[in-house]
């Protein structure tokens, strides 16, 4: 089909960029580790879409299953434990778990009561990470190292952290598509435009969203263990619900209508801050305004720029 | 006597001091398409909730092809072969009609915890989706989104749907509610069409189209059961034309 190929253009092209960027002048130590955050959050607000935009139910709790990916990493780097074959599961069905526990009781709701269980579960996660002394409470806690891969130190390497970013994010993407068109991304999707209707022939929407809940889950807990060890520390920041509320608002940027407008709203917010920090240390005052605009003008988000363009150009 | 699809046993609803449903006990048999009829506020709409699933009476029974359904919410009785259309459209509007309906093939056939395999390449659902869209004249309309759809093609896929899910009984809200003369006769005809292949409990508001169409009339008045029978000893009982027919039709 021409139109599902021309919607794999764009993820393609910035995938290729992405892997290309340390040989186009991009590979100097900050941009690399700019690419890398962008990369990694981009996994997080994957994942974070996954329940927005696919499930249809607005989370303002992500941040926690992103630190608690973070905080598995720091549990059992503090027990000696760096391979990363252990520690990525580990923070994956740590985050997974607390996705399913809480989701549970969350998805009994809908619309804003679910945004506020969220938050309230967000803001449990991120008092608990504070409390916890043995792992540096509010101060955090640095990673003696990287984690290792097959006993390698391939995380280490520049070069090598970045292809993992980049080779996991694009796998988590075609992952979502994969996950968005079968049956049960079907039933998922129905039950976000019609829950009467998906039940009246025979589905109960609460197990699949429950399960769609626990996968985005799991996914942010990898992007923690990502993040982790980009940065080699851990604080309780990670599980702030200001987090949760930039993560949601770089699905928002990028575009509810599809997954890729997750990876793009992420690196989005992340290259605009960057830029408008060279720019002026009060670069806070000219994001706002920026993003407000964003909001009113661009209805599909940065994902339907293109076709909004082309609207405009017939209908003018 | 065939063992009916749908028995309803002595219903009652309250809501607060108001007696909704008051006692009302019908069957509707295999292949028969059964009418309630009744004035505005009479309590068709809270009955529909109670035979569907998405309402609990207070007191009495669904019984569904033999078994007690009254505690069963609206997705368990729909895997039971309890199809129901709504009163106000209700379709995915955002899905094209294929898929509305493949939708609803995926309800009876097999696991929907499948998560790598694109649905819409199952050809099993598409065939079955088609049948359906076929049987209700949509055919030509199956990549359309539903939202595109005119009003009366968005109640024939409301049919569909339900048919797409080979039920026992169609529970039919208001099928013809806001269809205009042309849509609501090309719609009997569709219903005449399904006459002896289903159950159907059909609540209608257009008196000609249920003295067309239904085998069998109950007359509900104030949440009673006024009187039950053949539609013409509907139409001739005095107590009914003074309840509920009205001037115009006794005339």
């Amino acid at each position: 089909m021409p139109a599902s190929r021309r919607a794999a253009t764009l993820p393609l092209l910035l995938f290729a960029l992405l892997a290309a960027a340390p040989f186009l002048g991009l590979g100097e130590g900050w941009m690399m580790t700019l690419l890398a955050r962008g990369m990694i959050l981009g996994l997080a607000a994957l994942s974070l879409w996954l329940v927005v935009g696919g499930a249809g139910l607005v989370s303002l709790g992500h941040a926690a299953m992103l630190g608690i990916g973070a905080y598995a990493v720091v549990a059992l780097d503090e027990a000696r434990i760096t391979e990363a074959l252990v520690v990525a599961p580990a923070a994956i069905g740590a985050a997974a778990l607390f996705a399913l526990l809480t989701g549970a009781v969350a998805l009994r709701t809908a619309g804003v009561p679910f945004i506020m269980i969220t938050l309230a579960f967000g803001q449990m996660a991120f008092f608990t990470a504070a409390s916890l002394a043995f792992y540096g409470g509010d101060d955090g806690y640095t990673l003696y190292a990287r984690s290792t891969l097959a006993g390698g130190r391939w995380l280490e390497n520049r070069l090598g952290f970045h292809y993992l970013c980049l080779a996991l994010l694009a796998g988590a993407f075609l992952f979502c598509h994969l996950l968005l068109a079968s049956r049960f991304g079907r039933v998922l999707r129905a039950a976000r435009e019609n829950p009467l209707r998906v039940q009246a022939v025979g589905f109960s929407p609460y197990p699949y969203r429950l399960l769609a809940y626990g996968i985005a889950g799991g996914m942010a807990g990898l992007a923690g263990f990502l993040l982790a060890n980009a940065t080699e520390f851990v604080a309780p920041s990670f599980l702030a619900w200001q987090r949760s509320g930039e993560l949601l608002f770089m699905v928002i940027l990028g575009g509810l209508g599809s997954p890729f407008g997750a990876v793009l709203g992420a690196l989005a917010l992340l290259l605009l801050e960057e830029g408008l920090g060279h720019l002026t240390p009060h670069w806070r005052l000219l994001l706002g305004p920026l993003l407000v605009l964003a909001v009113l003008f661009l209805r599909g988000g940065l994902v339907g720029l293109p076709a909004q363009l082309a609207g405009t150009r017939r209908h003018g | 006597m065939v063992e009916p699809v749908l028995r309803l046993d002595g219903l009652r609803k309250r809501f607060g001091g108001l007696t909704v449903t008051d006692a009302v006990s019908l069957a509707v048999a295999p292949g028969e398409i059964h009418a309630v009829i009744g004035p505005n506020g009479a309590g068709k709409t809270t009955l529909i909730h109670q035979v569907s699933g998405t309402l609990r009476p207070d007191a009495g029974r669904v019984l569904f092809a033999g078994q007690d359904v009254t505690g069963l919410p609206l997705a368990r009785r729909a895997r039971l072969g309890l199809a129901r259309s709504f009163q106000i459209t209700s379709v995915l509007p955002g899905f094209s009609a294929l898929e509305n309906v493949a939708l609803a093939v995926q309800g009876r056939s097999g696991s929907s915890f499948r998560f790598l395999r694109p649905a819409a390449a199952e050809a099993m659902l598409n065939e079955a989706a088609m049948a359906a869209l076929a049987q209700t004249g949509l055919a030509g309309r199956a990549a359309v989104p539903a939202a595109a759809l005119s009003h009366g093609e968005r109640r024939q896929l409301e049919l569909a749907i339900a048919l797409a899910m080979q039920p026992r009984l169609l529970l039919l809200d208001e099928p013809l509610a806001g269809t205009g003369p042309e849509e609501a006769e090309r719609l009997v005809a569709l219903l005449q069409g399904l006459r002896g292949r289903y159950a159907i409990l059909l609540v209608e508001h257009d008196m000609a189209a249920v003295f067309a169409l239904a085998d069998r009339v109950s007359v509900l008045v104030q949440g009673r059961l006024l009187a039950s029978g053949a539609p013409a000893a509907i139409r001739a009982d005095p107590a009914v034309r003074v309840a509920y027919l009205g001037e115009d039709e006794a005339a």
